[in-house]
């Protein structure tokens, strides 16, 4: 604390002889059972500086705000606060130093209000009762100076996504900053809301606040970035100036390959229409009189943001999201709402986004959760009973196809990759005759190696002529690989755009309110 | 902390071999062999043969009802309505048993058969019920089989206010108590028939699978086309029938129905779960593991009369294990973290 002051140049207690530096870390690994998360990192944030962190799912970049909010302990390396060295040992302890991180999953008790909330930790007491009108009067202002239209004493579980953010952000602007840390805040926002937002970020900076800003926004970079750096598989690949980068080279580095290395070419031939929703409107109101089709041999992308629907919109064509009105067809056949086992046997797979929550059983071998969806099926029954040898055999097979690695099926899916249990659930597809593929953010969580594997299968698919719908909020994917996208704003379409008209710009200009740069 | 490439010392690999034994097996290998060897050390009749089909017997009801609560906790949940069936089953039975031997003083097998289907009826009823409950309707299966327990006892209680239900044909008790066939207790073979059919079941049906799925992870099993209800369903009702059966066993044992029998069954046979390996939180399990479970506790229970330690202790001792059990299923949680490479 000392340091910081005007003693600064006469030599600190540390010899990095760079007082000024809020933060750095050198040398920052942290080791997960299985898996090194971060490897030898080196980081630095200035006061005032935003600082971008850039990379895939599963680079590290969580793991490293992580660290840097004290939720987790690093392995090896260390980390100086305004130059002094410091272990950070808790959320507690780093908030006592003022380093506030906002995370993409809230840390939010949704039968608590907005003002329990935001004192959550930190109550104001009065020998030692609860101080209850002084804590609304400091929730509110807190509220009032972020801007944020929202009643301190409302219960946290009815507000919206959105509004929840806000006061994720609102708890971390409680205590005195220096450090403060965003994971993709902008993702439920609208563009005012982010507008605002950023107006926040400039003050902070004004105020000599360090920030630390995950996005995968090239518009966000260029709107409010001073510096980026990108990780890659746990390890720093570049820091490099917002400026004087393109999205090209960005992609490039965070993928260590050329683009065209990613994204094959897929040759589309469009035939039948396999899937038609016919305005489409869920029951909780997340999709809205939302009309598109599907062709067998093409790739239809659905975008926008997080929030927007797209999830929600596949889902309810699987049958597995009440619909409120509106027809789903497949191949000419009414299929409204129906069961997902009938939806599976017409040849309709639906992948959901998030593999455990909802793909696989974790505790289960690779073999039963791959058979799982055909057991009725050969090779895997046989007069009513489980055909286990044609079962194993069928797997094994599957599992050469896709190159799980380790490539054993007996081992339990707990015990894999994030991309090699990916592989598994895309093979589970292959059990059934399958027309039709809804992959939901198919993606998320891998290694670039299986992401360009899982783009070959993609293109497999669609060139012997299956149908794909290609749910997605990883924009270069929609670029890349679709032919069609559908774009969809809170909840209704926004825009049909073929071909040529796939542009970055275009896409992401129906994503916000009016149009974006 | 040990690494598998730290050295090649044998005492380090065969820790290492010991985790792995511990991760795939529990605790269960480590309990018989310890309880084996204190009770033949406690007491000389432990390990006779008498003594051992003593075990067999003993242990046959507890094995029945583990075998009916491994489905109910492979699905994620559990019965503390097994006890309860059981009382209605033996209760139900007997009255339609007796009451029809006294009208037909002359057919006594066709009396035996009326009054089994009638308690195995009752029993699974209470199946029926729970999942209902637990299936259709959201109810957490605490609250559920707590409910349903509650109920049963009550019917049971009331039909027979309380006092045992006599009358029954002499030979159901010689037949299903205390008949021997090849030398082996009337009750142990039925036992066995069960357990082979519950084992091709788990093991090789669809049904069984879809068990394990359910707990493993439930929307995943929706969205991978499983009629998730109809087999949560399945489970509690294949749950009471299993206890229903055990309850004609035992009723048979006793020679009378009763209201006050199989009290303490709900937390032996999740002991004898949990003591075999079966995750409290779903979709993990062996079948085998829960039978030797099963046994395990009957052991115990037997190797404490033989050393003469009092019943209300004996309690006591039952509690305390099925708490260890389930620390030692956490410790393993950790141990299998470690061990995934």
């Amino acid at each position: 604390m000392n340091a910081a002051g005007g003693a600064a140049q006469l030599g600190s207690p540390d010899d990095s002889g760079e007082p000024n530096l809020l933060l750095r870390i050198a040398g920052l690994s942290k080791q997960f059972p299985g898996v090194l998360a971060l490897d030898a990192v080196d980081f630095e944030l200035q006061p005032g500086e935003v600082h971008v962190l850039f990379g895939e799912n599963g680079a590290g970049k969580s793991t490293l705000i992580q660290v840097i909010a004290g939720v987790h302990q690093p392995t090896k390396g260390t980390l100086r606060f305004r130059g002094m060295p410091v272990v950070l040992e808790s959320v507690h302890h780093a908030r006592t130093l003022g380093i506030s991180a906002v995370f993409q999953e809230f840390s939010l008790v949704p039968t608590l209000s907005i003002e329990e909330n935001i004192f959550l930790g930190a109550e104001l007491t009065n020998h030692g009762f609860l101080n209850k009108r002084d804590l609304h009067h400091r929730a509110q202002d807190i509220l009032t100076r972020l801007g944020f239209p929202l009643r301190p004493e409302q219960r946290v579980q009815f507000l919206s996504r959105a509004q929840q953010q806000m006061v994720e952000i609102a708890k971390a602007f409680r205590t005195d900053l220096s450090i403060l840390i965003l994971d993709e805040p902008t993702a439920s926002l609208t563009e005012r809301e982010t507008e605002r937002l950023f107006t926040l970020v400039e003050d902070a900076k004004g105020r000599g606040v360090g920030i630390v800003y995950i996005t995968h926004r090239m518009s966000e970079i260029r709107r409010i970035g001073d510096r980026i750096t990108v990780l890659r598989d746990g390890k720093k690949v570049a820091t490099l100036g917002a400026r004087e980068v393109d999205e090209d080279r960005l992609l490039e580095l965070m993928t260590g390959r050329v683009i065209s290395q990613v994204f094959p070419r897929i040759d589309y031939r469009p035939g039948e229409i396999l899937l038609k929703a016919e305005h489409l409107t869920t029951a909780r109101g997340d999709v809205r009189n939302f009309s598109f089709e599907v062709r067998a041999g093409e790739i239809v992308g659905l975008a926008g943001l997080v929030g927007c629907g797209k999830s929600e919109a596949g889902r309810a064509c699987f049958g597995i999201e009440k619909l409120g009105s509106g027809r789903v067809f497949f191949r000419g056949d009414d299929v409204t709402e129906a069961a997902p086992g009938e939806m599976l046997e017409r040849g309709f797979f639906y992948l959901p986004p998030d593999r455990r929550a909802e793909g696989l059983l974790m505790m289960s071998s690779v073999r039963e959760n791959v058979s799982l969806a055909a057991l009725r099926r050969r090779p895997f029954a046989r007069f009513g009973f489980l055909n286990r040898v044609g079962e194993r055999a069928r797997v094994q097979e599957l599992a050469k196809e896709f190159n799980l690695q380790p490539r054993n099926i007996e081992r339990i899916v707990e015990h894999f990759s994030g991309g090699n249990q990916q592989k598994v659930l895309l093979a589970k597809a292959l059990t059934l005759p399958i027309r039709l593929f809804v992959l939901d953010e198919p993606t998320v969580g891998v290694d670039v190696g299986t992401r360009v594997a899982i783009y070959e299968f993609i293109k497999a698919l669609c060139e012997k002529g299956a149908g794909v719908l290609l749910i997605s909020s990883d924009l270069p994917e929609i670029l890349h690989l679709t032919n069609r996208v559908y774009i969809l704003y809170r909840g209704q379409p926004r825009a049909e755009l073929t071909g040529a008209q796939i542009t970055q710009d275009r896409v992401l200009g129906h994503f916000f309110e009016r149009k974006a740069a | 902390m040990t690494s598998a490439a730290a050295s090649p010392s044998s005492a380090g690999a065969f820790a290492l071999r010991l985790q792995h034994v511990f991760v795939r097996m529990g605790v269960l290998p480590v309990l018989l062999v310890t309880a084996i060897i204190v009770f033949t050390l406690l007491s000389d009749n432990f390990l006779t043969e008498q003594n051992l089909t003593n075990v067999a017997r003993q242990s046959t009801f507890l094995t029945i009802v583990a075998m009916g609560q491994m489905l109910a906790l492979l699905t994620g949940g559990f019965d503390l309505a097994v006890g309860k069936t059981i009382a209605i089953t033996s209760v139900i039975g007997a009255m339609v048993m007796s009451g029809y031997i006294a009208d037909n003083p002359d057919s006594s097998g066709l009396a035996i058969a009326v009054g089994m289907l009638a308690g195995f009826c009752a029993g699974t009823m209470v199946g029926v019920v729970n999942g209902i409950g637990v299936a259709i309707f959201n109810v957490s299966p605490f609250m559920m089989t707590l409910g349903t327990a509650s109920i049963s006892f009550g019917i049971a209680l009331t039909l027979t206010s309380g006092t045992p239900v006599y009358g029954m044909p002499d030979e159901f008790g010689s037949i299903f108590g205390f008949g021997v066939v090849l030398g082996i207790p009337a009750p142990v073979i039925v036992t066995i028939v069960l357990f082979l059919i519950m084992y091709l079941m788990l093991s090789w049906t669809r049904m069984g699978r879809y068990f394990y799925a359910i707990g493993g992870n439930y929307k995943a099993s929706i969205l991978s086309g499983i009629r998730t209800r109809f087999y949560l369903f399945m489970a509690y009702v294949l749950c009471g029938a299993l206890a229903a059966l055990a309850g004609i066993l035992l009723t048979a044992r006793l020679e009378t129905g009763e209201a006050n029998i199989g009290a303490s069954l709900p937390l032996d046979s999740i002991a004898a779960c949990v003591i075999g390996g079966v995750s409290l939180r779903g979709g993990v399990g062996r079948l085998g593991s829960v039978v030797l479970g099963a046994i395990f506790i009957g052991l115990v229970q037997n190797g404490m009369d033989l050393a003469q330690i009092q019943s209300y202790l004996q309690e006591v001792v039952i509690g305390a294990l099925l708490i260890f059990a389930v620390i030692a299923d956490q410790l393993r949680q950790r141990v299998l973290l470690r061990l995934r490479d």
